[in-house]
This record gives C-alpha cells, sequence and structure tokens, in this order.
C-alpha cells in the first residue's frame, strides 16, 4: 500500500471545509467593515480597530472560553439556534465555522482596510464625481486596484484557520467528521504516542502553509513588478 | 448661474484662518482661481462639487445644492472635476475610464479625438505618460456633459511643452460644450491664454480683480 492510503485524510478535508466556509463568510462581512473603516473619521475608529484586532492577542483558550459560553445552549445565542432553527453550536461544524469567524476576522479585515487605505483618495472621489454610489465604487474602483490585499486577506484567513487549534479545540472538541479537524488530529496522535502519523500530519500542514504563503508573496511581487515599484 | 456664500474653517499654512467666498458665477465664464498654497483655493473647489462639507448656501440654476437643511451629494450635481494627480482609475483603459462615467461611446470617441488620444485608447492608464494622464482625465471630467467644470492646478505637474498644448485645448472644450469653467492655477501666461474673469484668495476671502491687473498681482505674491 503506497503511504497516503495509509492515512485518514478526513481531519484535513474537514479543516478545508472550515477554512473555505469561514473564508467566503468572513469576505463578505469584513468588506463593508473594512472599507467602513478605511473611511472612517469617527473617533470611534480606534476602538472598533483595536475590538477587530483582539483575536490577534488573545491566547486562543480565552477566545475558545468565551466562544463557548457564547454558543453553549444556556447562552441566548446558542439557545436561539437551537430552538428556532434547530442548530445545536457547542461541539459541532456549524459552532466551529461561527467560532473560526471571529477568530480569524482580523486576518480578513486589516490586509482590506490597509490596502484601502493605500488607494488614492482622489480616485474614489473621481468615482462619485461621475454619478457612482458607495457599492459601484467599491466593487468597480476600489476593489480591482487593491489585488493583492484581496488575495493576501482571502489566502491568510483560510490557512490562519486551517491552522486554527485552541478555539476549535475548546469549542468543538474532537469529534471525528464532525470538529476533529487536521490541527486537533495532531494532538490526538501525539497524545495515543503514534509519531509516524503525526509527523505525516505536521509535515503535510506546514507543506501547505509554506505554499500558501509562498504563492501570495510570489504574486504580491509580480503585481509590483507589473506596476513598476520593484 | 451659481450664487455662493459659504463659509469654512480651515487648518492653513498660518494656522486657523476662516475661508469666507461670496460670489456669483455667470454662464460661459472662465474663472481662473490664484492665490497663495494653503489659502484655501482647492477647499473652495471641492465645497463647491460637494466633496467637502460647509456652512452656507449654494444655489445652481435654482437648485439649492448646500442649504442650512439639506445637501446635494456629489453624484447628483453633475461637475466635471479634474484632479492635479489626474486619479484616473489604475484598473482600466483609456477608453474604460470614460466609459465607466458614461456609457456613451459617440460623446467617448469625439472626447479622445479632441484630445488627441484616439490612438492610446486601449491602453491601460498607468503605462501612459503624465501629460496624456491627464488628457484622460479631462476627456473622463466631461463624459456626463457637466455644465460646470473644475480643475484643480491640471497643468502645474507637466512640462512647458505639454502645458501650452493642453492648454488651448482645455479652451477648445470650454467652447465646444458650453461649459462654465473654474480653474486654479499658478501660471500669469496660462491665466491669460484662458481667462474671462479673474479670482484671488487673500486672508481667507475670495477676491475678483481685472484681468489687466494680473502681472501685478502676480508679482506681489
Amino acid at each position: 500500500m503506497v503511504f497516503w492510503e495509509q492515512i485518514e485524510w478526513a481531519p484535513f478535508l474537514l479543516s478545508f471545509k472550515l477554512a473555505g466556509l469561514t473564508a467566503a463568510i468572513l469576505f463578505f462581512i469584513a468588506l463593508p467593515f473594512a472599507w467602513y473603516l478605511s473611511q472612517s473619521r469617527s473617533r470611534f475608529k480606534p476602538v472598533l480597530e483595536a475590538v477587530t484586532a483582539l483575536p490577534i492577542v488573545l491566547p486562543p483558550s480565552v477566545l475558545g472560553f468565551y466562544m463557548l459560553l457564547l454558543l453553549s445552549h444556556n447562552s441566548p445565542l446558542g439557545h436561539f439556534f437551537e430552538e428556532a432553527l434547530g442548530i445545536k453550536l457547542a461541539f459541532s461544524f456549524t459552532g466551529l465555522v461561527v467560532a473560526s469567524c471571529f477568530y480569524s476576522f482580523p486576518f480578513m479585515v486589516q490586509p482590506l482596510q490597509s490596502g484601502f487605505e493605500s488607494l488614492n483618495p482622489h480616485m474614489i472621489e473621481a468615482s462619485y464625481l461621475a454619478g457612482k454610489n458607495t457599492r459601484t465604487t467599491l466593487w468597480r474602483v476600489a476593489l480591482p486596484n487593491i489585488k493583492p490585499s484581496l488575495l493576501t486577506a482571502v489566502i491568510v484567513t483560510f490557512a490562519h484557520t486551517v491552522g486554527e487549534f485552541g478555539v476549535v479545540l475548546m469549542v468543538g472538541g474532537n469529534i471525528p467528521h464532525e470538529t476533529r479537524v487536521a490541527s486537533v488530529a495532531i494532538y490526538d496522535l501525539v497524545e495515543e504516542m503514534d509519531y509516524a502519523q503525526a509527523n505525516i500530519y505536521a509535515g503535510v500542514l506546514l507543506a501547505f502553509s509554506f505554499t500558501v504563503l509562498l504563492g501570495v508573496y510570489l504574486f504580491n511581487h509580480r503585481q509590483k513588478m507589473r506596476v513598476g515599484m520593484v | 448661474m451659481l450664487k455662493i456664500a459659504v463659509e469654512k474653517a480651515l487648518h492653513g499654512s498660518s494656522g486657523k484662518m476662516t475661508l469666507s467666498v461670496n460670489v456669483e458665477i455667470d454662464r460661459g465664464d472662465f474663472i481662473v482661481i490664484m492665490g497663495e498654497s494653503g489659502a484655501g483655493k482647492s477647499t473652495f473647489l471641492r465645497i463647491l462639487a460637494g466633496l467637502e462639507a460647509a456652512n452656507g448656501r449654494i444655489v445652481c440654476d435654482g437648485v439649492t445644492w448646500l442649504g442650512e437643511k439639506k445637501t446635494v451629494p456629489v453624484q447628483q450635481r453633475n461637475v466635471g472635476f479634474v484632479f492635479q494627480d489626474y486619479a484616473l482609475f489604475d484598473n482600466m483603459s483609456v477608453k474604460e475610464n470614460l466609459l465607466f462615467v458614461n456609457r456613451d461611446e459617440a460623446l467617448a470617441d469625439e472626447l479622445l479625438e479632441m484630445m488627441e488620444i484616439g490612438k492610446i485608447a486601449a491602453r491601460n492608464v498607468t503605462t501612459l505618460s503624465g501629460g496624456q494622464k491627464q488628457r484622460v482625465a479631462l476627456a473622463r471630467a466631461l463624459m456626463r456633459r457637466p455644465k460646470l467644470l473644475m480643475m484643480d492646478e491640471p497643468l502645474s505637474a507637466l512640462d512647458p511643452r505639454m502645458r501650452r498644448k493642453l492648454s488651448t485645448q482645455i479652451k477648445a472644450l470650454h467652447e465646444r460644450f458650453g461649459m462654465t469653467t473654474l480653474m486654479i492655477s499658478h501660471d500669469v501666461s496660462e491665466a491669460k491664454a484662458l481667462a474671462t474673469r479673474l479670482w484671488f484668495v487673500e486672508d481667507g476671502s475670495m477676491k475678483e480683480y481685472p484681468l489687466s491687473m494680473l502681472d501685478r498681482l502676480y508679482g506681489e505674491v
């Protein structure tokens, strides 16, 4: 038997499904928010930025603990989902998606916001002068001119969610095919002293992370070459 | 055509000041606005276009653009505006920049022809020279057939030969489209070639001078 047939790929598929869904949902939530932050001169902007950045500095266990409280059926949100929609949030895949959206939020917002802030403000005003509303300006002028930031935001959010461990463990536990993602599976394998499998899992994640980052940096380097910045 | 009485607090080069402008503009005027840097010339144009807030009143052909209760947003004022730094949409070609404003192919072709940029219509705008970019910006500003065209130092980043050429083209456009034009400039010869009226921003207010005083005024600055 070849070695990849010996590996159970389900945790990876679960990780990628979680990361893909998180990145897709966050794109639509973070886009208007990042745009608002980039254009805002409100004195509350630093407060919003600080709250956005919290998941970067908070220990994942702290975030995971609060998420667990928020999603459990004793909380109003968890109760509502369970009673009204029949969806259990704690220790379920849906709960993981919700928690990941909080956990990876800054990784989508920050590159988009800095991309928008780096645009020539006159270019945005020129679109308004052309009679276009904010939505058309955002989709047809702002977004196409921040492609490197856009790619960084989507890919890094995806990769960061694949690499998530503490929060998933707290919120999702370790249920095969439901919440047992790749990073949790590695922890599990090490606990079982199965170092050979753990090694392969870790190697796959390492190779994946490197490839993704290399791809992002290569693309951004080429974009800068194209516009003559390098 | 336009009645303007506006006030705005500015943090200018010489500290806090109030820009206070009380003027009237007639149809067909070509007004050149001069004055020191930081005097509030750009801010005045931006207020008129709806890009910046101010207190006061602006009425254009009986429509209140700025009043106590309501402000007509920039999108609905339909003014042409040309920035000193071109502000083209970098993700589009020359012609796409024009058609983004208004999908009027015939008008776009006419403007490209008038500005002598028909041959580069398909080029991406990031590959153009400064003079070419500013001609695209001018053509783009006219795509909604505005009655009022505003230009914030449109020629100051260009070399003298290109300045003369563009200044001739600006005059042709002003006449062809029967526009009212306001242009900020620091160049006396440009002002002489184009202006029908001369305004000077001094000590926070807008003063009108006869064109014959142009040399003397600019000598003093």
